[in-house]
């Protein structure tokens, strides 16, 4: 029964794929020190920059790109890479929406994200990155009545450059691996924020992410800072055109929570996923880190994953400080041949430290999806817990879960638990659904959405809405 | 309403039901009793449009229509429940989710109004108190976690709220103790009015001691051998099936 409606299903393309006409400014392909020297030129930055990029470049020089994840693509040519692209309005910085290309909005209305609209409408300050440079900044003038700096990366590093050379690289140092050292050579822009003490972020900041121009591999880099006893949710999504290339986008992001601070990280990424022969879409090679420094501290990571034909990624949690809480819920989709191997890390250094794992893979087609995941609980961090829970759901007989979990739990204090299951929407669970009258896509819709309820509700609402959304649209037609 | 004439099925080129016919007007309550492996459920299946249950020959017209010709789903949005015997879980979604947009596509299928969460709500929790239900059901995964007995008043539930035109429920009393089915009973006999027909599946005379039963059929190797009223099932309840000792 199921072949048929399994064909039509993954035969649905992607929806948001189109390419916007606007003019870029690019550089011609290729990496060396004379690129980045001109790069850092172009983004006006200040000596100290151009010499922690070349550092870094030089560093990258000596690494060999990973391969022990379970995943499997073509070489990448490093040199046939335009390291930096701008729509061309960017030497007049737009001062308000109004001023803002239209084209660009309009993009984003093709996106479903009239900005203005939605912006005010759930009073979200959005920073806009349209391909590597900001465009839209709102809502500006609130946060920084409350004293929370909320700027495009490249701006910080001229406002605020004592902040940025403060904490720059010390989540993610820049030799941390392959991807990190290249990022921090060639890093286009991205997200800088900063909550002072005591502060409550007024809002939720929210960053739509989107590759545009042809060719161009993107190196967002995002820091933000939760000084003492403050607290900041940041929300970030993403979608992408259809193209035919395979792009690159190895984005660093690291997260500082001082003493009592928290901060929650939430992520719909909605990256163009290739055809149904796998054909373009993004390789997706994140780091993405949080240290809980001080005691008492939070930092939870939410994600809903389901583009991008290659995901990379391992939000973690350093739990540095005493007291500190780290958390992972994730929700990874794979169809066609999309492959993703994506888990976290949580390390335990300080003393009665928690980490909460919540892993909920779904594949379908012939995706294959690995959760890889490590659990490391220091010999000083006493009376630490740790409680992962991992499921995988299976749509169809191509397709391929996978579940690789480090653990090591190196004092007796501590507690570490782990749980796995791996299911499949099942003939009968359909066949209910339909007695019920309920259409198959619909019905499968509702199981998946069900069986991710646990992520989606730590997501804020508006967020937890669009997830749904596109959790939909990433599955139709799947059903096996 | 419905009228099954000469039926036969395979499951896997097994044969299971072999020239079944019935005819089921709207009023009336039907029991089919029979013992293990005489192919009561697959009766079931083959009203729902199962797929993996092939009707090799004979036909079904239901409300006039050839009820072949029609798709599991559309037959649920035409008026046909199935209560079935081990009913599926459903784990993380929730079951007035579930429930509305059963009603909804049922409604959306007769170019009706989709019913208000509000609406749903309401109508919920009335029928919810009226079956002896605890509340808790709405909030609850789909049968996740349920008991045997929890799961038959949660078909029921589903019955009184979806408001079927025939309701087949296979083994709805299997495991239940005489309070769950005494609930589950009265679900029924609310239910039953005029212009609905029931078929109650059953191995035991029991059921039929709280819901009365029209007409009782005694189904074995895949076709009826005996109806009759309601004393057949009091006959075989001291006599039990010829081939089955229980």
């Amino acid at each position: 029964m199921a072949n048929e409606s399994i064909n039509k299903l993954i035969g649905d393309r992607y929806k948001y794929g189109f390419t916007t006409d606007v003019e870029s400014e690019s550089f011609p392909p290729g990496l060396n020190e004379d690129v980045i020297t001109a790069l850092s030129k172009k983004k006006k930055e200040p000596e100290f920059m151009l010499e922690w990029r070349l550092k870094a470049y030089k560093h990258w020089l000596t690494l060999e790109e990973p391969d022990w994840a379970h995943i499997g693509y073509p070489k990448i040519d490093y040199q046939d890479i335009s390291y930096y692209s701008a729509p061309k309005s960017n030497e007049d910085k737009p001062q308000s929406l109004d001023e803002v290309d239209p084209k660009l909005l309009e993009t984003y209305d093709k996106l479903g994200i009239p900005l203005h609209e939605r912006a005010r409408l759930a009073g979200v300050a959005v920073d806009a990155v349209f391909d590597s440079v900001s465009v839209a900044t709102t809502f500006k003038k609130k946060l920084s009545e409350a004293g929370v700096i909320f700027c495009p990366f490249s701006e910080a590093v001229h406002k605020y450059p004592e902040l940025i050379k403060k904490y720059l690289g010390t989540v993610v140092p820049q030799r941390d691996n392959f991807f990190t050292a290249l990022n921090s050579a060639v890093f286009s822009d991205g997200s800088f924020v900063y909550i002072p003490k005591g502060v409550r972020c007024p809002m939720e900041l929210s960053t739509y992410f989107r590759i545009n121009a042809e060719n161009t591999g993107q190196f967002e880099r995002t820091l933000i800072i939760a000084d003492e006893d403050s607290y900041v949710s940041y929300l970030e999504g993403c979608t992408a055109p259809m193209r035919d290339e395979n792009q690159l986008h190895a984005a660093v992001v690291e997260l500082v929570a001082l003493k009592n601070a928290e901060i929650k990280y939430s992520t719909v990424q909605n990256w163009y996923p290739g055809d149904e022969n796998g054909r373009g879409g993004i390789y997706n090679f994140v780091t993405k880190r949080g240290d809980c420094r001080g005691s008492n501290s939070k930092i939870s990571w939410t994600q809903v994953e389901t583009g991008s034909a290659i995901t990379w990624k391992y939000p973690s949690c350093i739990l540095r400080g005493d007291h500190s809480i780290g958390e992972f819920y994730s929700v990874a989709v794979t169809n066609n041949k999309q492959q993703a191997d994506t888990g976290t890390k949580m390390i335990h250094i300080g003393k009665n430290t928690k980490s909460t794992i919540v892993s909920k893979g779904i594949s379908a087609g012939a995706a294959q999806n690995a959760y890889r995941g490590l659990v490391r609980i220091m010999p000083q961090a006493k009376n630490s817990r740790n409680h992962t829970q991992c499921d995988s759901l299976l749509i169809g007989k191509d397709c391929g879960a996978h579940t690789f979990p480090y653990i090591e739990g190196k004092n007796s204090s501590s507690i570490i638990e782990h749980e796995a299951t791996t299911s499949k929407i099942s003939e009968d669970q359909l066949f209910y659904c339909k007695q019920r009258g309920i259409g198959e896509e619909d019905a499968v819709n509702m199981i998946v959405n069900g069986f991710c309820k646990e992520v989606f509700k730590k997501l804020p609402m508006e967020f937890a809405v669009e997830a749904e959304a596109l959790l939909n649209v990433s599955l139709e037609g799947a059903v096996g | 309403m419905l009228n099954i004439k000469n039926i036969h099925t395979s499951i896997n080129e097994t044969k299971i039901l072999n020239g079944l016919s019935l005819e089921i007007s709207p009023g009336e309550v039907h029991a089919i009793m029979g013992p293990n492996g005489s192919g009561k459920s697959t009766l079931a299946k083959v009203l729902a449009g199962q797929d993996d249950c092939e009707v090799t020959e004979g036909e079904i017209q239901y409300k006039g229509e050839n009820l072949l010709d029609l798709s599991i789903e559309e037959r649920s949005r035409e008026g046909i429940f199935v209560g079935f015997q081990y009913p599926v879980e459903i784990p993380g979604l929730n079951n007035s989710q579930f429930l509305r947009a059963s009603i909804n596509a049922k409604r959306k299928h007769k170019e009706e109004e989709e019913m208000s969460a509000v609406d749903f709500l309401k109508l919920a929790r009335e029928t919810i108190e009226k079956l002896e239900i605890p509340q808790t059901f709405l909030n609850r995964g789909v049968n996740e976690g349920f008991s045997g007995g929890e799961k038959k008043r949660n078909e029921i539930f589903q019955m009184t709220m979806l408001n079927p035109e025939i309701a087949i429920l296979d083994e709805t009393d299997s495991g239940l103790d005489i309070d769950a089915l005494k609930i589950v009973a009265k679900g029924v006999n609310e239910f039953k009015s005029e212009s609905k027909a029931i078929i109650l599946i059953t191995h035991y005379q029991r059921l039929l001691d709280y819901i009365e039963p029209d007409y009782v059929h005694v189904l074995s190797n895949g076709k009826i051998i005996e109806s009759g009223d309601k004393s057949l099932a009091q006959r075989l309840e001291q006599t039990g099936y010829k081939d089955d000792g229980e």
